[in-house]
């Protein structure tokens, strides 16, 4: 239940406006991937590209190709919803849905795309997600209540529940932790860890310790001033990244000279 | 560090302060004051509406004297703002109370059983009732509410989700604003002559005057609905798309549940803001003293439509008709009192839920 990803000469735009140039880089299945880089130089919007979900911007799209496991996610004929059935996201902010209760929340996948099934097998996928999400334990008595209801910390991890439920082959993380806090954030990046036995995980982060932390590849993004598109200027094991990188751009962002 | 910047002339912290019951004092003593003025200038007929105005003018300029005095300049314009603002919503107040004192007070001595089981076939002078006005408004705003919501909310939900600002929709918000605007008589004469096209001259009956309703209706069904489908945040929408969910079903499962609550009240509001139509109706869906249960034909009678009959055109003995119409108003009233309670209810019902 993992798929690797090729991204070849992938740009990105908003109408007229190239907000990302030529990334190349390859996503491994069963891996962390993490993607850094200043506010604005197009992380976020590279990662959407890879489920798609920069179509929900009016006037967003793609030149270059995206393999997910050697299938074009922008060949002729492709359906984007088919495509994020594979590939999850979670937000920056915990988004549950306010009409659903805990419960209705994590099958909201299922019911929302009509796949009926028993309700035994929807107590199991409920059981099953929350406590990979590691939020069974704090809500299994409550599970009927709104999941509103719940702390910010918890409604993320609601939403990685949600999110996983779905059996996707890849999981995209766009700042996860930006709004909780550290108590939180840990809870998120261990569960990181144990997500990456079964998911290909990307995650972006503004967070340098974090990505250091959780993640296998690093990617830097980075932007030569307002208006130029964003560009990948490095990527590689974590450990390269963050102690000898090739590039100096690279080296200045993570010690901290710049961004 | 300058401490003599305007006004603020020590470092305390305290602060002189108005006791607690000098403002309601002045208030009290302001309106002696203008009693005894007015009554002084016109001796015996003292007009209850100066002596009040007259009033407000000097318990304003009393409450600015003594707070300038004792609290300072800050203090005199706040109490100033809260004075002026009070002022208003009570002066906004008098005519909604008054309007509803009146018909209570009027409409009450007809309000009786026989009111809402009697027509007013073959009723002349005392007694009789508005049971075919009751229903002809129930049908008739019935239909206008069923032809307006399906097309109201489909046509908010294309402008709020689809729409989202292409051409299309910019032309559309374009026509639902002009027909926000257009005169309910024209609605009516609208209604009325398609009516005459389609089934011949002189086609007067009920289901006429729901569709000159419905054109009054749709464009504050629109409104109301698009603005409360834009509230949904942006991030559920995308919540739905990452799991894979189609947009309409999105859409149906996730946008419009979310807003329901707010759009069961826009709908429910804009019922009540046409239940209340009088000129369309007394073209489209005419005048008539019986009770008319098919919407397809024949004139059907309306509350608004009653109340305007029974004054203009009263009989010989004019009480019994000034009577029903005021228990007529009333009863309007009534009727929209209790949609808005309904709407409260069901919009507290859908509401999202967010117990802790």
């Amino acid at each position: 239940m993992s798929k690797r990803i090729d991204v070849t000469d992938l740009n990105v735009y908003y109408g007229a406006f190239r907000a990302v140039e030529d990334v190349t880089m390859t996503i491994e299945p069963h891996s962390v991937t993490a993607f850094i880089g200043p506010s604005g130089c197009g992380k976020s919007t590279f990662l959407r590209t890879l489920n798609r979900m920069h179509e929900v911007i009016a006037g967003a799209r793609v030149e270059g190709e995206v393999l997910l496991d050697g299938e074009d996610l922008y060949g002729p004929g492709v359906d984007p919803v088919r495509v994020r059935r594979q590939v999850g996201m979670v937000f920056q902010r915990p988004n549950p849905f306010p009409t659903m209760s805990i419960k209705e929340n994590v099958l909201a996948g299922i019911t929302l795309n009509n796949r009926r099934l028993p309700q035994a097998a929807k107590d199991e996928i409920v059981e099953r997600s929350l406590r990979h999400a590691n939020l069974w334990e704090e809500v299994r008595n409550r599970l009927d209540l709104p999941g509103s209801g719940l702390s910010g910390g918890q409604q993320q991890r609601l939403c990685i529940a949600r999110a996983i439920a779905m059996e996707p082959q890849v999981l995209l993380m766009d700042e996860p932790c930006s709004a909780l806090d550290p108590i939180s954030t840990l809870a998120i990046e261990d569960l990181i860890g144990q997500l990456k036995e079964s998911y290909t995980i990307v995650i972006v982060t503004h967070n340098m310790q974090q990505a250091a932390r959780v993640s296998d590849t690093t990617a830097f993004f980075n932007i030569a001033g307002t208006g130029s598109p964003g560009r990948l200027i490095e990527v590689g094991s974590t450990d390269k990244i963050f102690s000898t990188p090739d590039i100096k751009a690279t080296e200045d962002y993570i010690s901290g000279r710049f961004g | 560090m300058s401490v003599t910047t305007r006004g603020v002339r020590s470092t305390t912290l305290t602060a002189g302060r108005l006791p607690r019951w000098a403002v309601p004092a002045i208030g009290v003593g302001s309106l002696a004051l203008a009693y005894i003025a007015v009554d002084l200038a016109t001796p015996g007929s003292a007009n209850p509406g100066l002596v009040v105005a007259l009033a407000f003018v000097l318990h304003l300029v009393g409450v600015e004297v003594s707070a300038r005095a004792v609290e300072g300049g800050r203090q005199a314009v706040d109490r100033r703002a809260v004075n002026l603002v009070v002022g208003a919503f009570l002066l906004a107040l008098v005519p909604l109370v008054s309007l509803l004192w009146e018909a209570i007070n009027q409409g009450i001595a007809r309000l009786d059983p026989q009111f809402f089981t009697y027509s007013m076939r073959n009723v002349v002078g005392a007694g009789g009732g508005a049971a075919h006005a009751i229903a002809g408004t129930l049908w008739v705003t019935g239909i206008a509410t069923l032809i307006s919501v399906p097309v109201g909310l489909l046509t908010a939900i294309y402008l709020a989700e689809y729409g989202r600002g292409n051409r299309t929709a910019k032309v559309i918000t374009f026509f639902v604003d002009v027909m926000t605007g257009i005169p309910s008589i024209v609605a009516g004469l609208f209604a009325y002559s398609l009516m005459s096209l389609l089934f011949g001259p002189g086609s007067v009956f009920g289901f006429a005057g729901s569709v000159a309703l419905a054109v009054l209706m749709i464009p504050v069904v629109v409104r109301s609905c698009e603005e409360l489908l834009r509230l949904v945040p942006n991030e559920l929408r995308e919540a739905a798309y990452a799991l894979g969910v189609p947009q309409w079903v999105t859409i149906l499962k996730v946008v419009v549940p979310t807003a329901i609550s707010g759009l069961v009240s826009g709908v429910i509001l804009s019922v009540a803001r046409v239940i209340g139509e009088t000129a369309p109706l007394m073209i489209a869906a005419g005048f008539t003293a019986s009770l008319n249960n098919n919407p397809l034909a024949h004139p059907m009678m309306t509350l608004p439509v009653f109340v305007y009959d029974s004054i203009a055109h009263p009989g010989v003995d004019v009480q019994p008709y000034y009577d029903r119409a005021w228990a007529g108003a009333l009863t309007l009233i009534g009727i929209v009192m209790v949609l808005n309670l309904v709407g409260r209810l069901v919009a507290r019902r859908f509401a999202p839920r967010t117990g802790r």
